[in-house]
């Protein structure tokens, strides 16, 4: 990781982070659900290189503001996003862009995993299929063996690939969400609380999973496990009562935020 | 940066807590420790001096175990940010302070060698180490008190330690160069006078980690009286 440090004008202020162009930028980016705003003014910018990890309390606005990041949000009614989304330079809220096409290059893996009622196979061969990525049944194979090889998963199923995905336990089930999300070749994947109901042996998967396919991919993960945003990410971003609090180096976050708030948050002074 | 708040676990409080009163506990155990060498050193107090040697034991068992319990608490409560930075300073300072015992320890051993009452320094070695015991007793208080100001201010005076060195070590210099009899008496006079030296460096040391710890920031340029002194040795 390349880190450019401005130099500070005093020895004692903070150095500041300074990434090359980002993959997506939010800038003022607000949700309302009805009258109700649940984000206020967010932005934060996720790069190609690097994992970037929403912390804060529940209820913060972490995944509502993951959820914009593909327009998860316009799936729930009443629900509204102001401010602006880039990605690569092109805004996502705009009337041209393709939701559908949107959500293949910023691919999103759940909480809970949720494969198709089908098999190994279909699961991961769907996104190709529909979105036409493979011209041979020979194509798509090796798409959806190389998915499953990225996803770590290739190794334990390859004999298999006809069982159904939900045969599978849960960590396998959450890789194989994690293939099917690359199977369709994404610039972006957005991962909402991935291991939060997955056993510890099954969480560190996931997480060398993340360490491998960051550099292919920009991440953006939600957790709700400190530990978990301060050994996979690289940037931080501290989310409280709707607000973005602070972002900045993970290393920073953990051993010296400059915000209060985070400050009590991390350390388990919040509340 | 200060914490506004106990944690929502009262027993990670509590935990850091008996950490900082073991650091306390060390510092104040050193402390006394140059004291009473001073003071042996000047009454030419025999027993005094091995009790010292002696009680430089409990120290050491409480340097262990504040390592335990440091060890102990970033594996079961996984500190972040303040909280760890205070339990590695708490884990380094701990060391330190053991350090300090030690010298006290090398001073308390020269006492029986040392039954020349009339050389002159030997007057300005108590001076030296009041300032030095001083040093250590505020910086500890600071790392207690997560007070950054005064860490600061301690470093300031190591300045004083280091002059009263230098001085001792010129005076000590004349002495055997006028009498080569009083060449075995004077070294081990500069010895100690550079243990109780070596106790205002290691306050200093400790007042960075305490800066850090409290701050966040390390103290990047600090005075340093030594290397003048280096000069005047050759």
């Amino acid at each position: 990781m390349i880190d450019t440090i401005v130099p500070s004008p005093t020895e004692t202020a903070e150095p500041a982070v300074v990434d090359g162009p980002p993959k997506m930028s939010a800038r003022s980016v607000g949700v309302f659900y009805g009258e109700k705003q649940a984000l206020k003014d967010v932005s934060v910018d996720i790069h190609d290189d690097k994992v970037t990890a929403f912390i804060g309390p529940s209820g913060c606005g972490k995944s509502t503001f993951l959820r914009c990041l593909n327009r998860m949000n316009d799936t729930i009614a009443g629900a509204r996003v102001t401010g602006d989304i880039d990605l690569d330079g092109e805004d996502i809220y705009a009337s041209k862009m393709d939701v559908v096409q949107l959500r293949a290059r910023v691919g999103m893996v759940f909480q809970k995993p949720n494969p198709f009622p089908k098999s190994i196979y279909e699961n991961v061969a769907y996104g190709p299929r529909i979105h036409g990525l493979a011209a041979s049944k020979g194509e798509l194979d090796g798409v959806v063996e190389s998915s499953l090889r990225r996803a770590g998963l290739w190794e334990e199923v390859s004999d298999r690939l006809q069982e159904s995905g939900t045969a599978l336990s849960g960590g396998q089930q959450q890789r194989l969400c994690i293939a099917r999300a690359i199977a369709v070749d994404p610039e972006v994947i957005l991962m909402d609380e991935p291991c939060s109901a997955l056993d510890p042996i099954a969480t560190a998967k996931i997480e060398e999973l993340i360490h491998e396919l960051r550099g292919r991919y920009a991440i953006a993960i939600v957790t709700h496990n400190m530990q978990q945003a301060a050994r996979v990410s690289q940037r931080t971003a501290f989310f409280h009562l709707g607000e973005m609090v602070e972002y900045g180096r993970t290393k920073d976050i953990f051993t010296n935020p400059v915000q209060q708030r985070t400050q009590d948050y991390i350390t388990g002074r919040y509340g | 940066m200060a914490t506004s708040s106990g944690h929502t676990i009262k027993a990670f409080d509590e935990d850091l807590d008996r950490l900082r009163a073991l650091i306390s506990e060390m510092g104040g155990l050193a402390e006394h420790a140059i004291r009473e060498s001073m003071r042996c050193l000047v009454n030419h107090d025999l027993d005094g001096a091995a009790k010292i040697v002696e009680e430089d034991k409990k120290l050491d068992a409480l340097e262990i175990e504040t390592e335990k319990r440091a060890v102990q608490l970033i594996a079961l409560r996984a500190p972040m940010a303040t909280d760890l930075r205070d339990v590695v300073a708490a884990l380094k300072i701990s060391s330190v302070v053991e350090r300090i015992g030690d010298y006290a320890k090398n001073i308390a051993k020269r006492v029986p060698l040392l039954a020349d009452r009339d050389i002159e320094p030997l007057s300005l070695m108590p001076e030296m180490a009041k300032i030095a015991t001083q040093m250590v007793h505020d910086v500890l208080n600071a790392f207690v008190e997560r007070d950054a100001e005064t860490a600061l201010k301690v470093i300031e005076r190591d300045k004083a330690v280091d002059d009263f060195y230098n001085s001792i070590f010129r005076t000590l210099l004349t002495y055997m160069m006028e009498n080569p009899n009083n060449i075995g008496q004077s070294a081990h006079l500069l010895f100690i006078a550079k243990n109780v030296e070596r106790v205002g460096d290691h306050a200093t040391n400790i007042a960075e980690m305490v800066y850090y710890a409290a701050t966040g920031q390390h103290i990047m340029d600090r005075p340093k009286g030594d290397d003048d002194m280096m000069v005047e040795t050759v």
